[in-house]
């Protein structure tokens, strides 16, 4: 029995684990969608848009591979969920890969030439394949735990549309000010002189926005979830973290503490996830249907030897990866600031150090 | 017959082909010229030459290009194996599934983490530590290729599996057996040989362009010397690779290499068909033409002249015994054609570096119109062999998806509908144009642009800058 009794820890801690891939991908990629989307409002001319876009060249890449890396663990360790995941919101999926093919070309290949135009057009296609991926993962992540038409079989049975009721346009909505926000708060720390003035004041602008509809969320969860059980308290002890996270990332950003408020904002995202995988399990995918025919991480996983070794390979790599990826942050950490002499890669950078 | 009614598996198939070769045309690009850049940042680093740090900023900026759209694309089919085939995710995610994260846990992450540190590092990091960087992003690509590889090798011949008899879903039971086994590392060596293959085409062609023009004739004249050697290395390892991967081929998939060679009736001994036609047919049943060279394929197969190899019919009705009543045929004449054109092109290059390189020794290269024209449209043949050999690799195992396990026409998503898929490879081949085109002018503008000046003795210090 002991065998038995390692296999369900294993299938716990990989659900711990995808919480976790999740969680540092809306982290890492959702102040990037963030700096995206807003590039051209708080970049004025080509030189601050530079600067905006300069913040995350050097490490989006990396940011996505999280992504890469959550959706290929979700294979991994849980077959099934990833399968009636990814087939059942065919075209949403669709649509986030398309924005993030977009966006990363354009991130890429927007220094590549000098016309006004091929720089315009590029800075378009990111600030649109920002906004659609981080809108359309607050619509996946709210359909798994608010629940869709799932059969008796494990598969989607719905349409398209059962994807965008108004639970889910509200996660939407949420995910997409909280990344705004967040990417406003990481260019108020990683900018310097009117670029910085002009995302502290959007930071400022957002705050109140993503704080209400985040909040909107968790009551209508709280609500939605029937019994009040110790599950039920440590989600909502973990929203309410995310609530007052947000809060004093305001009173932050305001009194110029850029590092701290940009890693409030980063632990609220994390304890909004934390929460929701708290709510989930021990499902993966709720049904709508029939709470019998919902996946869960027992009904969904792979064999016990596959999350053994996973497991192995995970221990070894995933603090490796954190150390090289913590180091490049470092190596870029100076800020940037928009009136650079054209040039130089290395001259966008402002003579001050940074205040984190 | 059926109707002739489009399905969700035929749209899913014509997807993943043509993203997934999409994907592939950068992909080779992305392992040799990585390593390309590498080896001449290193040359820079060791002898300071201006030369090498010029022809590593100019290559390089070729590189990002394609990394770009090799990183993007990528994303496209992690993702497909659950949106278009999930009962296949189901079946055997237990074993696919594993290679699919080592691979971004342990190679995307270096490449992806490394290249920004590559391009933006320059002025951050002391020179040994930026050459160290551009070293990583070659090896992460290279670990993705191996890794990518195991899994694709396991669907061609699964190892280190039993199914569950309780679930009938497919389960590990050795990662070592998958990530070791011999299909595997014939099809790693093969694949970066080509990769290499691809590099040092691109670099002669580029190279051939500015040679044509008398642009930095000295510059050009080195690069393209560089490539040759690299072209005739790279093309005799791959054809060298491509036997042994065909005779192991032939051992653990019978019929993929019949229909490679179209022998439909068993031949002790076997000739090597040169030229052969088949009635107009999708699975016909023999050649109405055939040219051979007696014993020929006998000798290939396993180095014995009177050897027997087993033929199309043979093998069909062996698996229908053993699977139950099915066509068990690929599509003869995509994998015989794709088969020859592929050797073909590196049979090719091996010749053209060869020729090249003596060119080279008798100091003509430069000036030789000729050889330089037509290495300029040549460029297009790695990137054909690149695709025939994949053509033959999945197109061969059909009809199965997991060769003996499970069948391409079950593996598809159920909750997915034909129009909603006729969507989106619409909407992947709109896209996928359109960054093609965009791609090639950028490549084409980055090439004319030619390299930038060479910095003024005085002008410290001297960096790998590729930010702007």
């Amino acid at each position: 029995m002991i065998l038995a009794d390692t296999f369900v820890s294993l299938q716990g801690f990989w659900f711990v684990v995808l919480g976790v891939l999740w969680g540092g991908y809306f982290v890492l990629e959702g102040f990037d969608f963030g700096v995206g989307m807003l590039m051209r409002l708080i970049g004025r001319d080509d030189a601050e848009r530079k600067a905006v876009i300069g913040t995350i060249e050097p490490v989006w890449d990396g940011n996505e591979v999280w992504l890469i890396v959550a959706a290929g663990a979700t294979f991994a360790a849980f077959p099934s969920w990833y399968a009636t995941l990814f087939s059942g919101y065919y075209i949403v999926f669709f649509l986030i890969l398309i924005g993030l093919i977009f966006r990363g070309v354009a991130i890429e290949y927007r220094a590549k030439r000098r016309e006004p135009r091929w720089r315009s057009t590029c800075e378009i296609a990111i600030v649109l394949g920002s906004a659609l991926p981080a809108f359309l993962w607050g619509i996946v992540f709210a359909n798994v735990i608010h629940g869709v038409p799932l059969d008796s079989g494990g598969e989607f049975s719905g349409g398209l549309l059962d994807l965008f009721g108004g639970y889910a346009i509200l996660g939407g909505l949420a995910s997409l000010l909280l990344f705004a926000f967040h990417g406003a708060a990481f260019l108020t720390l990683r900018t310097t002189g009117e670029v910085r003035r002009r995302a502290k004041a959007f930071a400022i602008r957002l705050v109140v926005p993503a704080a209400a509809l985040v909040l909107a969320i968790f009551v209508w969860s709280a609500a939605d979830s029937g019994d009040i059980d110790g599950k039920w308290i440590a989600a909502a002890s973990l929203a309410a973290l995310a609530a007052v996270l947000l809060t004093l990332s305001l009173g932050l950003v305001f009194r110029a503490r850029d590092g701290v408020a940009f890693a409030a904002i980063a632990l609220a995202i994390c304890s909004t996830v934390a929460s929701f995988f708290v709510a989930l399990y021990p499902s993966v995918l709720v049904s709508s249907t029939s709470p019998a025919f919902s996946l869960t991480v027992f009904s969904t996983s792979s064999s016990h030897y596959t999350l053994a070794v996973m497991t192995i390979v995970a221990l070894i790599f995933m603090p490796i990866v954190l150390v090289y990826q913590g180091w490049t942050y470092w190596v870029f950490r100076a800020r940037l600031r928009g009136d650079s002499i054209p040039g130089g890669g290395v001259s966008g950078e402002a003579a001050d150090r940074p205040r984190s | 017959m059926t109707a002739l009614a489009v399905t969700t598996v035929d749209l899913s198939r014509w997807q993943f082909a043509v993203t997934i070769i999409y994907h592939f045309l950068f992909v080779p690009v992305t392992i040799g010229m990585g390593l390309f850049v590498a080896g001449l940042q290193t040359a820079w680093h060791f002898s300071g030459q201006e030369r090498y740090r010029r022809l590593t900023i100019f290559f390089g900026k070729i590189f990002l290009i394609n990394v770009a759209l090799g990183v993007v694309t990528g994303i496209v089919q992690e993702f497909q194996f659950g949106m278009n085939w999930a009962t296949y995710s189901r079946y055997v995610g237990d074993v696919f599934g594993a290679p699919l994260a080592i691979e971004g846990l342990v190679a995307f992450f270096l490449e992806s983490v490394f290249i920004g540190l590559w391009i933006f590092g320059a002025g951050r990091l002391s020179p040994r530590m930026h050459l160290a960087t551009i070293w990583v992003v070659a090896i992460g690509s290279i670990l993705s290729a191996y890794v990518i590889l195991a899994a694709n090798s396991w669907m061609q011949h699964p190892v280190g599996y039993r199914v569950n008899p309780a679930t009938g879903r497919a389960e590990m039971t050795s990662l070592l057996a998958i990530m070791t086994q011999g299909n595997l590392l014939e099809a790693f060596a093969h694949v970066i040989s080509a990769a290499i293959v691809t590099a040092g085409a691109l670099v002669l062609a580029v190279s051939a362009y500015h040679l044509l023009r008398k642009n930095e004739v000295e510059l050009f004249g080195h690069a393209a010397h560089i490539a040759l050697v690299v072209l005739l290395i790279g093309a005799i390892s791959v054809v060298t690779w491509g036997h042994f991967q065909g005779q192991l081929v032939a051992r653990e998939q019978p019929m993929k290499m019949a229909a490679a060679e179209a022998v439909y009736e068993t031949e002790k001994p076997a000739g090597l068909s040169l030229f052969a036609i088949g009635p107009l047919e999708k699975y016909p049943s023999k050649n109405t033409l055939n040219i051979t060279v007696p014993h020929l394929l006998s000798f290939l197969t396993d180095w014995h002249w009177d050897s027997r190899v087993e033929g199309i019919n043979e093998l069909q009705t062996m698996s229908a015994a053993r699977y139950g009543p099915g066509n068990y045929k690929p599509i003869v004449a995509v994998n015989y054609w794709s088969f020859r054109l592929m050797i073909g092109i590196g049979f090719l290059f091996i010749g053209w570096a060869s020729l090249g390189l003596w060119l080279a020794r008798k100091r003509r290269l430069e000036r030789s119109s000729r050889f330089l024209r037509w290495s300029i449209p040549l460029l297009v043949f790695p990137f054909l062999a690149n695709t025939f050999g994949w053509l033959l690799r999945e197109m061969g195992r059909q009809p199965w998806v997991v060769e003996g396990l499970l069948r391409t026409s079950d593996a598809f998503s159920h909750a997915v509908s034909v129009q909603a898929v006729a969507f989106t490879l619409g909407g992947f081949v709109l896209v996928y144009t359109l960054l093609a085109a965009i791609e090639v002018g950028l490549v084409v503008y980055v090439v004319k642009g030619g390299p930038a000046p060479p910095a003024a003795e005085s002008e410290q210090p001297k960096l790998i800058e590729l930010g702007y």
